[in-house]
């Protein structure tokens, strides 16, 4: 049983850690920022959420307790990195792509991202029954 | 063999560092040291519960776990003032 967990955890390490470093190194291979954003995001997550995980199967099995925190931390991490890659990528956006450069949504309505500037820009687009 | 892929996480998570600080000193734009910044913090939790590994012991979890909350709002916070050049309005 000991032997087949050390198997387990010593894979998920290596994976974990090839992983995290696919993950760096497209942070500096890949070409503009909204290219670069993906690497980060979704590779370096699963290295650090492989190596939490060999370490709850590492606690589990050779110290004989469950502990909870490695579930909390991978957890909080798959909540938030989403959230962080939303924020850059519209960060970017706002700060160097125009509305006008963006590919169309195939739908009446733009972009909800520039709503604000457009309607600050030309309020008669905001209907009368919202307009104060 | 435990030990050895220990090891090899250690230098890969410490090799991602190094590339992520490289990005951060040398960068385009102040989005990509950003990006580069929380990239750094999400390695050092890794390397934190490494450590944990490494030493059986279950005392860096809390770091770990104040560091992933302090990582995240510092990027949104950084995010919010690129955006609108203030943080709470």
């Amino acid at each position: 049983m000991e032997q087949i967990a050390e198997l387990v955890i010593s894979a998920l390490l290596v994976i974990g850690g090839i992983f995290a470093v696919i993950g760096s190194f497209g942070l500096l291979k890949l070409r503009d920022t909204m290219q670069r954003l993906h690497a980060p995001t979704k590779a370096t997550t699963v290295g650090v959420g492989t190596a939490l995980i060999s370490s709850m199967i590492y606690f589990l099995v050779f110290e004989g307790t469950i502990s909870w925190h490695e579930l909390l931390i991978t957890l909080f991490l798959l909540l938030t990195a989403p959230i962080t890659a939303n924020f850059i990528a519209k960060a970017q956006m706002h700060r160097f792509i125009k509305p006008e450069d963006l590919p169309g949504t195939g739908d009446t309505t733009d972009w909800a991202t520039y709503d604000l500037e457009m309607t600050v820009a030309n309020p008669d687009l905001i209907g009368p029954d919202l307009r104060k | 063999m435990l030990d050895y892929a220990l090891t090899f996480a250690f230098l890969c998570f410490g090799l991602g560092l190094a590339m992520n600080l490289y990005r951060v000193f040398r960068a385009p734009g102040v989005i990509d040291r950003v990006l580069a910044l929380d990239t750094m913090v999400v390695n050092v939790i890794a390397l934190i519960v490494l450590y944990g590994i490494k030493t059986k012991s279950g005392i860096n979890f809390e770091a770990a776990l104040l560091f992933a909350m302090t990582g995240f709002v510092s990027t949104v916070a950084f995010c919010k003032f690129m955006l609108r050049g203030d943080i709470i309005e």
